[in-house]
C-alpha cells in the first residue's frame, strides 16, 4: 500500500506536485493518469525517496522509503529504462543491484529468463532496443520479488507486442495480490489495464475512482437536446443544480446531468423534445477537458477537488 | 560489505577504469624510466625515480571522478540510491573502493618505477635504506589514495565530468603554482595549499641539501605533517560532499 498525504513538490517557482493525496491498494492495478508535465514522474521519485517533498508525506506500508531495509525486496520500480550505464552488460547491471539488497546471484538469472533477456544478457545495455531496455528495467523492478511495483509510462514507445506483454504482466502481478502503480498519459491505455485510477492535472488530484466509473463518466458526460422550445428548456436546465449548458448549432449540450435527468426536467416544464442523446465523446477528448484549465478553475472555485465515484460522484450532481 | 562489492562490480563491469589505470601506470613508469636514463649518474637518487607520480596522479583522479560523474550522467545514481537509500553509505563505499584501488596502483607504479630505474641504471645507488627513501617511494600510494578520495568528493559535488575534471586538473596543475607568483602574499598562501603538501610528503627530503622548490617555500609541517594536512583538506571536502548528496534531490 502506498499513501500520499498532501504531497507537494516545488522546483524553484514551478509547482510540480500540489497537495496531492491518494492511496494505492494491493491486489489491483492502479493507473496514475495525467497529461505531460502533470507531475507523475515527480510523484514517483518522491515515493522512492529520490526527491524530497517540499511538503506532505508519502508512506510505503506505513514507512518512509528511506527507512526500508533492503528496499528492492519491498518495492520495485521502473522509472526510466535509460537509467543504465550503456557500456555495462545487462547481467552486470542486475548483478550489482542484486548484491546491494543481499539477493542471490541466481535471482538475476531468474529475472533475465522471466523477461526474455537471458540470451542477450552479456550485451551492453547501451546496445539494447527500447523494448529490450524496458524489459531490463522490468527485470530490475522484479529482482527483489517485491509486493509493490511502480512503473512510469512503461509502454511508451513499445510496439504492440511489447505493450501486450507489459499489460499481461501488470495484470498478473496484481492478480498475485501485489500493489501495482502504473503511470500513463493515455486514458485509453489505462482503461484497458487499470482497475483503479488516480487522475492528476497540473500537480493536483482530479479524481481517484474505479477505472470503469471514471471512463463512463468521462465519456458519457454530455447530453445533447433539441427542442422547439429551446429557450424555456435552457432556463429550466440552467436553474438545475450541477448542470452546465452550452449551445451547439440548434441544440443544447448539457454536462453534469444524465439523459434521464434532462428528460425529467423537460417533462416537468412540459417542453417537447426532438432529440435527447447522450454524447459518447472520445475518451481522450473528455480526459483533456477534465485535466485542463476548466477543471483547475472548477476545483478552485468550489474549494474541493472534483471527486468521482463513491460518494464523490453524488456530490457532483 | 555488500556495498563494497556493489561498487567493485560497478567499477569493473565497464572498461574505462581499466584504461585509466593502465594509462596512469604507463605514464608513470615511462616518465621515470626516461628520467633515470638521462640523469647524471650522481644526481640519480631514490626520490628521482618517482618523477612522474604527480602527473600520473591526475590520470588516477580522472578515473576516480568518473566513478561518480558517470553515475550522474547516466542516472544510475538514482538507481543506486533507490537500491540503497542510505546515500552516505553508497558514497563512502565508492570512496573506499576507489581509494584502495588508487593506493594499490600507486604502490605498483612507485615500486615499478624504482625497479625499472635500477634496471636501466644498475650503477646508481638506488637502495632504499632510509626512512625518508621508503616514504619517497611507498608514499606515492598514500597520496594517490587521498587524491582519489578528493576526486570522488569533487565529482559528487559537481555531478558532471567536464566540470569536475577541469576543476581538479586546473587547480592541481596550474592554480597552486600560479598562486606562488602573486607578489608578496603568494608564497604565504601557497604554504597552505593541499597539493603543495602532498608533494612535500612524497618529495620532501630528509636532507635540506636537496634544495628543491618545496624546501625553499619553508612549509609549516614536516613530510608526515604535510600528509596529515593534505588528508585533512580531503576529509573536509568529502564531508561537504556527503552533506550535499544527502540534502539535494538525487
Ligand atoms: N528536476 C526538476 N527540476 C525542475 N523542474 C522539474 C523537475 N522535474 C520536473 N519538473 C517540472 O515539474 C513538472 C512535472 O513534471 P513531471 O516530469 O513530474 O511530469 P509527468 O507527469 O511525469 O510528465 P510526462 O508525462 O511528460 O512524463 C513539469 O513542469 C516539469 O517541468
Ligand atoms: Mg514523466
Amino acid at each position: 500500500m502506498i499513501e500520499a498525504v498532501g504531497l507537494t513538490k516545488r522546483y524553484g517557482r514551478t509547482v510540480a506536485v500540489n497537495e496531492l493525496s491518494f492511496t494505492v491498494r494491493p491486489g489491483r492495478v492502479t493507473g496514475f493518469l495525467g497529461p505531460n508535465g502533470a507531475g507523475k514522474s515527480t510523484t514517483m521519485r518522491m515515493i522512492l525517496g529520490l526527491d524530497r517533498p517540499t511538503a506532505g508525506d508519502v508512506l510505503i506500508d506505513g514507512r518512509h522509503y528511506r527507512d526500508l531495509h533492503r528496499p528492492l525486496r519491498h518495492i520495485g520500480a521502473l522509472l526510466d529504462a535509460k537509467w543504465v550505464h550503456p557500456n555495462r552488460s545487462a547481467r552486470a547491471h542486475l548483478r550489482w543491484l542484486a548484491r546491494s539488497n543481499g539477493l542471490p546471484r541466481g535471482r538475476v538469472e531468474e529475472v533475465l529468463e522471466l523477461v526474455g533477456l537471458a540470451s542477450v544478457a552479456d550485451r551492453n545495455a547501451g546496445a539494447f532496443s527500447l523494448g529490450m531496455a524496458q524489459r531490463l528495467g522490468i527485470a530490475a523492478a522484479l529482482l527483489g520479488d517485491p509486493q509493490i511495483l511502480l512503473f512510469d509510462e512503461p509502454v511508451n514507445g513499445l510496439d504492440p507486442e511489447g505493450i501486450h506483454w507489459i499489460r499481461q504482466l501488470m495484470r498478473r502481478l496484481a492478480a498475485e495480490g501485489r500493489t501495482v502503480f502504473v503511470s500513463s498519459h493515455l486514458l485509453s491505455e489505462m482503461a484497458q489495464t487499470a482497475d483503479e485510477l488516480v487522475v492528476i492535472g497540473k500537480g493536483r488530484l482530479i479524481a481517484q475512482s474505479g477505472a470503469a466509473e471514471f471512463v463512463e463518466r468521462a465519456s458519457g458526460a454530455a447530453v445533447r437536446v433539441r427542442s422547439p422550445q429551446l429557450e424555456r428548456l435552457r432556463t429550466a436546465l440552467a436553474s438545475t443544480a450541477g448542470a452546465r449548458v452550452r449551445d451547439e448549432d440548434d441544440a443544447l449540450v448539457v454536462t453534469g446531468l444524465t439523459s434521464d435527468q434532462v428528460g425529467e426536467v423537460a417533462a416537468a416544464q412540459g417542453v417537447v423534445l426532438h432529440e435527447l442523446s447522450p454524447q459518447r465523446g472520445s475518451l481522450e477528448e473528455a480526459f483533456i477537458r477534465m485535466t485542463s484549465g476548466a477543471v483547475e478553475y472548477h476545483a478552485e472555485e468550489t474549494g474541493e477537488h472534483l471527486h468521482l465515484g463513491d460518494a464523490g460522484a453524488e456530490g457532483q450532481r | 560489505m555488500n556495498l563494497l562489492a556493489v561498487e567493485r562490480i560497478k567499477l569493473f563491469s565497464t572498461r574505462s577504469p581499466w584504461w585509466s589505470m593502465l594509462a596512469a601506470l604507463v605514464l608513470m613508469l615511462g616518465m621515470s624510466t626516461l628520467f633515470a636514463a638521462v640523469l647524471e649518474p650522481g644526481a640519480l637518487e631514490v626520490a628521482a625515480t618517482q618523477v612522474g607520480y604527480d602527473l600520473a596522479l591526475m590520470v588516477v583522479m580522472v578515473m576516480a571522478t568518473l566513478a561518480v560523474t558517470t553515475e550522474y550522467r547516466f542516472n544510475t545514481i538514482k538507481v543506486s540510491f533507490q537500491a540503497t537509500p542510505r546515500r552516505s553509505a553508497v558514497l563512502l563505499a565508492k570512496t573506499v573502493v576507489v581509494a584502495v584501488l588508487a593506493g594499490l596502483l600507486g604502490e605498483i607504479a612507485a615500486f615499478g618505477s624504482w625497479g625499472l630505474a635500477r634496471l636501466v641504471r644498475p650503477e646508481a645507488d638506488l637502495r632504499i635504506d632510509t626512512a625518508a627513501e621508503w616514504r619517497q617511494v611507498a608514499g606515492v600510494g598514500l597520496v594517490w589514495a587521498l587524491g582519489a578520495v578528493l576526486a570522488v568528493a569533487v565529482g559528487a559535488l559537481l555531478r558532471q565530468t567536464a566540470g569536475a575534471v577541469t576543476l581538479l586538473l586546473v587547480y592541481a596543475l596550474l592554480v597552486e603554482s600560479l598562486v606562488g607568483l602573486i607578489p608578496k602574499v603568494g608564497q604565504n598562501i601557497r604554504r597552505w595549499l593541499p597539493f603543495t603538501h602532498a608533494n612535500h610528503f612524497v618529495r620532501g627530503g630528509g636532507q635540506p641539501a636537496e634544495g628543491g622548490q618545496e624546501n625553499a617555500l619553508s612549509l609549516p609541517f614536516g613530510p608526515w605533517g604535510s600528509l596529515a594536512y593534505f588528508a585533512g583538506v580531503v576529509l573536509v571536502i568529502l564531508v561537504l560532499a556527503l552533506v550535499t548528496v544527502n540534502r539535494r534531490d538525487a
